[in-house]
């Protein structure tokens, strides 16, 4: 079924580097924070993908490169057959319109000197202004607008003229979504909406995005670091680990049949609200934290945390395996050959072998 | 097996009030629990509710102005800490009743090695250590709590460890001393679901092999659900449910809490309903609060009474206490609605 459905947005080989310098006089770059590293995937229309991963992996950099407000480092993000990295300057507003953001921190991410009317009508009256909108619009008809999208959010129009600091952070995050629907996008980029709210507040924003998606047949980039709250709302899930992802499967068989060791760990490591289950279940403990992202590494990212990890994986980077039913890994455990007997020696001797090939 | 339990901290109608420009906040209205020996106790409750300001009062850690405890008693081994004169209560905080909160980044002084710390800690509350000695031991707590070549990394700054080994680090601190009680107040919050994962099961341990009592705070269901022997539920200030865990999730007494638990999203559920269950509305606030139940506007079992008159305690079934007018006989519920009627004339 997913395949009768358009491809929206294709995101290939995306980095972003950022340069780490010495500062000072020289301000000699030293290095780079490999934030986003060669990540590729698709997004169909009408679904929703989530990113999960931790702090650090590069969930949030990647939706930001994806809208262009960091400019990658190398990549491709091709939306509707637009390449966004090259795109000029009237292109890449003109796709904007169709590509929105709704930011984490609903207390950060709104004026605290604009009222709600003027942060909800903004984008309306930017576009208005360079007559980029399907036709004009009249005051009264923006009016008009601010008030029905207030309405579908679940705000009382009659609060129109208070400021944000009257709100709570539930209706904050309800203006941020008003504001990111002005426009009337085709794709929302959600950067972990739900993270900062109370439970029954998470409830109340996750049935309405869910609401808006069927209704206005929106796509959604949902970043969460939360699984329950990513498998509630995706249709296909990417697992992100320093910048690289790590796994990518529809949301039904990624919590089903988990195939990295690390998307393992993460699922028996996220509490359930259940005593009996919860108590019963066994946990994968991962040791250590996770690596600094400013040195290429030789081998696969996650081996020092790796429960599974074999002498190969330490100095051979795993490429992506396709397990079939759009199940896709990066992990060595899914090749043909079976690595797992190869001393260290002999995966150490491949490794330079193929070193000096590529010289 | 419950009845040799001992009551190590008992917190009886606890009163923690702020005065602000606004009014008086009562953020801590009425909190009444008991910890026993060994045992692990969550608070579960939304941002507001006074999870916090609970075990701050108990430590005596309110910033006083504006805020004050107005009333009740918290009885450690039976001597209320709350009459105690400053002096003494440095003997018990730190000493026996120990903190870690849940910044690990703001919590630890950025300018000072981790063993000046440490060591501080331990000498401050038992004076005959000497450094030599107090440095042994920090290191050996450290080994304890899992961090890898103590003996190098104790002079390390806080800001050369991750978010989980600084968070490891304040375990450490807060048990140097041989705690009876540890408060963890959302320990887990800042840290990564695998990070968490090694946290609590650090704290778990610890507190098996010690026989140390833990307080555990937190908003996340699912770490009650793994941790707890006890749940209180608190909402405005007041504790509205409390019950063994096992209890709590299979008969949520409460509206609220059987709401909260519907309205997490769950990962083992096979046939997830596309829908959430939600609780309407805000949390209120807590400045004036009438003399109603708190939760009424939200609560979609709502009777009459609710709107009147501050629902009792009910004993569900043993040990399992409800704030709510459901379990209310009718006789009750019409006296308190006249009672209420009555005030109102005057």
């Amino acid at each position: 079924m997913s395949n009768e459905k358009k491809t929206l947005l294709v995101v290939k080989d995306l980095k972003q580097h950022f340069p780490i310098k010495t500062g000072g006089l020289l301000n000699k770059k030293i290095g780079a924070i490999r934030a986003v590293d060669g990540i590729s995937f698709e997004v169909k229309e009408g679904e929703t993908l989530g990113i999960v991963g931790e702090s650090g992996c590069g969930k949030s950099t990647t939706v930001r490169s994806i809208a262009q407000l960091y400019r990658p480092t190398s990549g491709d993000v091709i939306f509707e057959g637009l390449n966004l990295c090259e795109a000029k300057e009237k292109e890449l507003v003109l796709a904007r319109r169709n590509i929105q953001m709704i930011f984490q921190d609903p207390y950060a991410s709104l004026d605290p000197r604009m009222t709600v009317r003027s942060i909800i009508s903004e984008p309306l009256v930017v576009f208005n202004k360079r007559g980029l909108l399907d036709k004009k619009l009249t005051k009264l008809e923006i009016e008009e607008e601010v008030e029905r999208l207030m309405e579908r959010v679940g705000l009382n129009k009659a609060f129109k003229n208070r400021y944000p600091h009257e709100f709570s952070g539930g209706q904050r995050q309800r203006i941020g979504i008003a504001r990111a629907l002005a426009l009337n996008p085709r794709i929302i980029l959600a950067d972990e909406p739900v993270s900062a709210l109370d439970v029954s507040i998470q409830a109340q924003i996750l049935n309405l995005l869910n609401e808006l998606q069927k209704e206005l047949n929106l796509t959604y980039i949902f970043i969460a670091h939360d699984l329950a709250v990513i498998q509630h709302i995706s249709t296909r899930v990417a697992v992100m680990y320093l910048g690289k992802i790590v796994e990518l499967a529809d949301s039904a068989d990624l919590y089903d049949n988990p195939a990295h060791p690390y998307t393992q760990a993460l699922l028996s490591a996220a509490p359930i609200p259940d005593p009996e289950i919860e108590r019963k279940r066994q946990r994968i403990i991962l040791t250590g934290d996770v690596p600094s992202p400013d040195k290429i590494q030789p081998g696969c990212y996650f081996q020092a945390r790796c429960p599974k990890r074999m002498p190969w994986c330490t100095c051979h980077v795993p490429p992506t395996f396709d397990l079939g039913n759009n199940h896709k890994v990066a992990c060595w455990l899914y090749d043909e050959k079976d690595y797992s007997k190869i001393s260290k020696e002999e995966a150490q001797a491949d490794a330079d072998k193929n070193k000096t090939e590529v010289k | 097996m419950k009845d040799n339990k001992q009551p190590i901290l008992e917190i009886k109608d606890l009163q923690t009030h702020f005065k602000t420009d606004a009014g008086v906040v009562k953020a801590v209205n009425g909190v009444s629990f008991t910890v026993n020996k060994g045992e692990t106790v969550g608070i579960v409750g939304e941002s507001g509710c006074g999870k916090s300001v609970t075990n701050l009062s108990i430590m005596r850690l309110i910033p006083s102005p504006p805020g004050k405890i107005v009333g009740g008693e918290v009885l450690f081994d039976g001597e209320n800490i709350l009459d105690l004169p400053e002096s003494e209560l440095r003997e018990i905080r730190g000493n026996k009743i120990s903190m870690i909160f849940q910044d690990p980044m703001t919590s630890l002084n950025p300018f000072l090695k981790i063993s000046t710390q440490m060591i501080e800690t331990i000498r401050l509350h038992e004076k005959d250590v000497d450094k030599q000695e107090a440095r042994k031991r920090s290191i050996e707590m450290l080994k304890k709590v899992g961090i890898p070549a103590a003996e190098a990394r104790i002079d390390s700054y806080p800001h050369q460890f991750s978010g989980g080994m600084r968070q490891r680090v304040m375990i450490a601190m807060a048990l140097s001393c041989n705690a009876q009680v540890l408060i963890a107040d959302e320990p887990t919050t800042a840290l990564d679901v695998t990070i968490q994962a090694q946290i609590l099961e650090l704290i778990q341990q610890i507190s098996k092999d010690f026989g140390t009592a833990v307080i555990l705070i937190t908003h996340d269901l699912g770490v009650v659900a793994g941790m707890c022997d006890k749940v209180c539920v608190m909402y405005a200030g007041k504790i509205v449910e409390e019950a063994y865990t096992y209890e709590l999730y299979n008969n949520p007494a409460h509206p609220y809490t059987s709401g909260l638990i519907q309205s997490v999203p769950r990962m083992d559920t096979q046939n997830k309903q596309k829908k959430l269950f939600s609780i309407e509305g805000q949390p209120p606030n807590v400045i004036d609060l009438p003399p109603c139940c708190p939760f009424h506007p939200r609560c979609h079992k709502t009777m009459d009474v609710c709107r009147c008159a501050l629902p009792p305690t009910y004993e569900v079934s043993e040990d399992h206490k409800v704030n709510c007018w459901l379990y209310a006989s009718e006789e009750e519920k019409a006296k308190a609605v006249a009672d209420a009627a009555k005030e109102n004339d005057k």
